[in-house]
């Protein structure tokens, strides 16, 4: 039983690794660290569910050649996404930015689940006010002699 | 009666939803270069790569900006409507010829000129066996001009005022339908403009 949990920790642990590229692209941690992080904040524009990290498509390898020449030339995070936004524009943001016209994306979970849920206590609770008149007709009789 | 309205009324109102997104085009994505200038460039030809051919090349004049390659099936369904509109001759076209992938090698440095002649000759083949549209082509190894141009499937085409700004950019196959409806007129409004 043991075995089963170390082994399902191992399988969790190892979605981390960043299995796209045969060697790891930098050979200083923190470049290694910001080059995975970013390759998972931008979209493959081919495979468009994936992100560059995740994708196979020659679109893919590309941009992740022109994230690595970035980050090798020292341009910060913010300056590596405006350069992809700049070209691509918002779309390539694997999460879409916060901004006027997609409120109503982000904002679209919490609202139904509120929604839903002001729908689900005002019906239960009118429900539960209601008088017990479910029981079937020939029951009634003895029912009542019980309480 | 009346209370059965309202999860009909929403059922309705979803379906009517469904229906207007199931109308729209989601495949091309809308370019944030529009209206801006073209990224400076300065590639080999493809029919002489010793020569470089650079935006500056074409200041002053309208023209169509063709992203294509040998590999790449779209450019070969939208190749005669090249030739038609190459011959029907109201702008030039200029061809960015790109590999289906940059030609780098493990260490992200760009593949020696013996190693991109092949492709080169390919390129050079296919223009020579199907027809030749272009004013010149050019030959992108790096894919470096392409990101710079937002490409993101070939072929792509850009409309390129006389200021090297861009003023169109149409993503998948030409067809006549597009030239003469999304082309032509911002050709007609942007030459009147003094180029």
């Amino acid at each position: 039983m043991r075995s089963l949990w170390v082994s399902a920790a191992l399988i969790l642990w190892l979605q981390t690794a960043f299995a796209i590229d045969t060697a790891p692209a930098f050979e200083d941690p923190v470049l290694q660290a910001r080059y995975e992080h970013l390759a998972r904040e931008l979209r493959c524009l081919q495979c468009r569910s994936e992100t560059i990290a995740d994708s196979n498509a020659s679109l893919a390898e590309d941009l992740r050649r022109q994230l690595r020449e970035l980050i090798a030339a020292g341009r910060t995070d913010q300056e590596i996404m405006t350069y992809m936004t700049d070209r691509y524009g918002d779309y390539v943001r694997y999460r879409p930015p916060l901004k006027s016209n997609t409120m109503l994306l982000w904002a679209a979970p919490v609202l139904l689940l509120l929604i839903g849920g002001t729908v689900a206590a005002v019906v239960i609770v009118r429900k539960s006010r209601l008088p017990d008149d479910d029981l079937p007709e020939d029951d009634r009789g003895r029912s009542s002699s019980v309480s | 009666m009346l209370r059965y309205l309202i999860p009909v009324g929403l059922f309705v109102a979803l379906i009517a939803f469904f229906f207007v997104g199931l109308g729209r085009d989601k495949e091309t994505l809308p370019s944030p270069l529009i209206d801006k200038p073209l990224p400076q460039f300065s590639l080999p030809r493809v029919d002489d790569p010793a020569q470089a051919f650079s935006d500056q090349d074409l200041a002053g004049q309208v023209y169509l900006l063709n992203v294509w390659g040998p590999w790449c099936v779209g450019c070969r369904q939208e190749h005669e409507v090249l030739l038609e509109i190459a011959r029907r001759n109201v702008v030039p076209i200029v061809g960015l010829a790109v590999p289906q992938s940059a030609m780098v090698d493990a260490n992200d440095q760009p593949l020696s000129f013996e190693e991109v002649m092949g492709e080169i000759g390919l390129a050079q083949r296919w223009l020579r066996e199907l027809g030749d549209p272009y004013r010149l082509s050019v030959f992108d190894q790096t894919w470096r001009v392409a990101i710079d141009l937002g490409v993101y499937g070939a072929p792509e085409t850009f409309l390129i005022d006389g200021r090297g700004v861009i003023r169109y950019k149409h993503v998948g196959p030409m067809s006549l339908a597009v030239w003469e409806r999304d082309f032509l007129p911002r050709i007609d409004q942007h030459r009147s403009v003094g180029g």
